[in-house]
C-alpha cells in the first residue's frame, strides 16, 4: 500500500480569458508501490498538472487520487517533489537547504547534521555545505534539491523534468544516480519528461499522454531488467523497440499540436 | 564529474594558496582604494580651506559662519556636556520612532501581504493616509503627546511606518509560489513558511524600506523639535536661528550630518550581511 498511487477518472478544467479549457480528460492509472513510471507527451498535455495534483498543489475538477491509501486533498506531505524550476532556497546555504525538511519535522540539531552529511555524500556534494546556491552550477543545485528531497525519506518521489536543463552527459550521470537510489531505497517514482530516451532508460512503464485535452493514449511496458546501466541500455534491442513504438504514438500527437 | 563542475564554478571553493597574479591583482585593487581615500581627504581639506578663506573675505561670516567657528562651537558643546545631552534626546526619539514605525509597518505589511482580500479592501484608505504629508501631523501629535520626546517619536514613527509597510507588503507579494509550495510539501507549517520563505525572501524589499526610512526618522524628530520642544539638536538649531547665531546653527547641522552618515553606514553593513546570498 505504501507508495501506491491510484488515479481515478481525473479531469482538470480551468477557465481563462472567458474560455473553458480541458487540460486533462478522465485520466485513470494505477501505480504500484516501488514502480518507476514516466509520463511523456507534447507540451501542454497536462503532465505537470497531473504531478501538481498528486502533490496536492492544484485541485482536480473531477475524480480522485489516492496515495498511500489516503485521498489527496490539499498539500500532500507524503511525497517528495522536484519541480522543473529551481526550488532550492537561495538565501540558505546548501546544508541549511538540505536540513529544511528535517527542521520542519523538529529533528534534533545533532541528528540533522548527521543526516545532512549523509545526503550530501550520496549526491556527491561533500565540502559544499556552506556554499550558497548562487555559487553552484545548475547541476549541483539540482543535486541539492535531490538531497533535500531524500533527506526526509518520502516513499514516493515526483520528478517533473528534473534534469531538463542539464547537459547531455550530466543528465545521464544523474539518471544513473536516480536509478541507484530507486533500487537501494525502493521508492515509487513518477517522472515527467520530454526526453523519450530518459523515460525508457529508467522506467518500468512509460505513459503517453495525448495533446490537449490530455488523455492516456498508450502505456508501454519496458522489459529491460534491473540493475540497468543508462549508458549501455540504449544499445539494447528492447530499447529500440520501445523507442519506435513510443515515437509512433507520440509523433502524431506532436504534429497535431503544431497544426492548431 | 565533481572535479569538472567545481572547477567550472570557481567561487565555491578556492585553491587556498594565492598565486602571484592574484596577489598583484589584489595589490592593484588596494592601491586604487587608497587613492580614492586620499582624494577624498584632499577634497575635504580644499573645501574647508576655501570656506574658511572666503568667510569674511567674500561672504559675511554672520550668515555662513566658518569651519573654525563651527568647530569651536562643537568643541565648546562637547566640553560643557551640551552636545551629548541634546544629541541623546534626538537619537533616542529617532531610534524609538524608527523601531516603533518599522515594527508596526513590518507586521502589518506581512499581514496584508498574506491576506489579499484585506489588502484590497484597505487599499484606498491606505493610499489616502499615505498621501497626507506626515509633517502636517506634527502639530496634532504635539497636542496629543505634549512637547516632550513622545510627540517626536510619533512624528518619526508615522513617517517610517509607511515606508516600511509598503515595502514589506510589496516584498511579501513578490515571494515565488514555487518556494511556498515546495516547502509546504516538505512539511512546513504556515508559520514555518513565513519564517523560512516569506520573511527571508522579502528581506531585500524590507531592507530597502529600512534604509530609506532611517533618514526620515531623523527628519521627523528634528522637525518635531523645531516646532516645539525644550531639548534636542532640532531645538538647538531653532533657538540659535532665533538669535541669528549661525555658528550654532551650522554646528547643529554638522551634528545631524554626522549622525545620519553613521546610521547609513551601519545599515549598509547590515544589508551586506543579510543579503550575502545575493550576487
Amino acid at each position: 500500500m505504501q507508495g501506491a498511487i491510484t488515479i481515478e477518472g481525473v479531469d482538470k478544467r480551468y477557465i481563462s480569458r472567458g474560455r473553458e479549457t480541458v487540460a486533462l480528460d478522465s485520466v485513470s492509472l494505477n501505480i504500484q508501490p516501488g514502480e518507476l513510471v514516466s509520463f511523456v507527451g507534447p507540451s501542454g498535455c497536462g503532465k505537470s498538472t497531473l504531478m501538481n495534483m498528486i502533490a496536492g498543489i492544484v485541485p482536480m475538477t473531477n475524480g480522485r487520487i489516492i496515495h498511500n491509501g489516503k485521498k489527496v486533498s490539499g498539500i500532500n506531505r507524503d511525497v517528495g517533489y522536484m519541480t522543473q524550476a529551481d526550488s532550492v532556497l537561495p538565501w540558505r546555504t546548501v546544508e541549511k537547504n538540505v536540513a529544511l525538511p528535517l527542521e520542519y519535522r523538529g529533528v534534533r540539531t545533532q541528528e540533522r547534521k548527521q543526516r545532512v552529511d549523509e545526503m550530501l555524500k550520496l549526491v556527491e556534494l561533500e565540502g559544499f555545505n556552506k556554499s550558497f546556491p548562487r555559487e553552484l552550477s545548475g547541476g549541483m543545485r539540482k543535486r541539492v534539491a535531490l538531497a533535500q528531497m531524500l533527506a526526509y525519506s518520502p516513499n514516493t518521489l515526483l520528478l517533473d523534468e528534473p534534469f531538463g536543463a542539464l547537459d547531455a552527459q550530466l543528465k545521464m550521470v544523474m539518471q544513473q544516480q536516480l536509478l541507484n537510489i530507486w533500487r537501494e531505497q525502493k521508492k515509487t517514482i513518477v517522472l515527467v519528461t520530454h526526453d523519450l530516451s530518459e523515460a525508457i532508460a529508467v522506467s518500468n512503464r512509460v505513459v503517453v499522454l495525448s495533446g490537449r485535452p490530455g488523455r492516456i493514449k498508450h502505456i508501454e511496458n519496458i522489459d529491460i531488467p534491473h540493475p540497468r546501466d543508462v549508458f549501455k541500455v540504449r544499445f539494447l534491442p528492447e530499447f529500440e523497440r520501445a523507442y519506435d513504438s513510443l515515437w509512433e504514438q507520440l509523433s502524431s500527437e506532436i504534429t497535431k499540436g503544431e497544426s492548431l | 564529474m565533481q572535479v569538472d563542475e567545481s572547477a567550472a564554478v570557481g567561487t565555491g571553493l578556492n585553491t587556498g594558496g594565492s598565486s602571484k597574479a592574484v596577489l598583484a591583482y589584489e595589490a592593484g585593487l588596494e592601491q586604487r582604494k587608497m587613492m580614492v581615500r586620499v582624494s577624498q581627504v584632499l577634497f575635504a581639506i580644499v573645501f574647508l580651506s576655501f570656506w574658511q578663506w572666503a568667510s569674511g573675505r567674500i561672504i559675511d561670516p554672520f550668515f555662513v559662519s566658518s569651519p573654525l567657528a563651527v568647530g569651536g562651537r562643537l568643541y565648546e558643546w562637547t566640553l560643557n556636556g551640551q552636545l551629548w545631552s541634546h544629541l541623546s534626546v534626538t537619537m533616542l526619539a529617532t531610534a524609538f520612532g524608527f523601531f516603533i514605525g518599522a515594527g508596526i509597518g513590518f507586521a502589518l505589511g506581512l499581514l496584508f501581504g498574506k491576506f489579499a482580500f484585506l489588502a484590497e479592501v484597505m487599499d484606498p484608505f491606505i493610499t489616502a493616509l499615505y498621501s497626507i504629508p506626515k509633517l502636517a501631523l506634527a502639530p496634532l501629535f504635539i497636542i496629543w503627546f505634549g512637547i516632550g520626546i513622545e510627540s517626536k517619536i510619533a512624528v518619526s514613527a508615522s513617517i517610517v511606518f509607511f515606508v516600511v509597510f509598503l515595502n514589506t507588503f510589496a516584498g511579501v507579494r513578490d515571494v515565488s509560489q514555487i518556494y511556498i509550495h515546495s516547502t509546504q510539501i516538505m512539511g512546513a507549517s504556515n508559520w514555518a513558511v513565513l519564517r523560512t520563505v516569506v520573511i527571508p525572501s522579502a528581506t531585500a524589499w524590507v531592507i530597502t524600506g529600512l534604509k530609506v526610512s532611517v533618514p526620515y526618522a531623523l527628519v521627523g524628530t528634528v522637525i518635531g523639535e523645531f516646532m516645539s520642544s525644550n531639548r534636542g539638536i532640532g531645538y538647538i538649531i531653532a533657538q540659535a536661528t532665533g538669535l541669528f547665531d549661525t555658528n550654532s546653527v551650522f554646528a547643529g547641522i554638522v551634528i545631524l550630518m554626522v549622525v545620519g552618515a553613521i546610521i547609513n553606514g551601519l545599515l549598509k553593513k547590515t544589508e551586506g550581511w543579510l543579503l550575502r546570498w545575493k550576487e
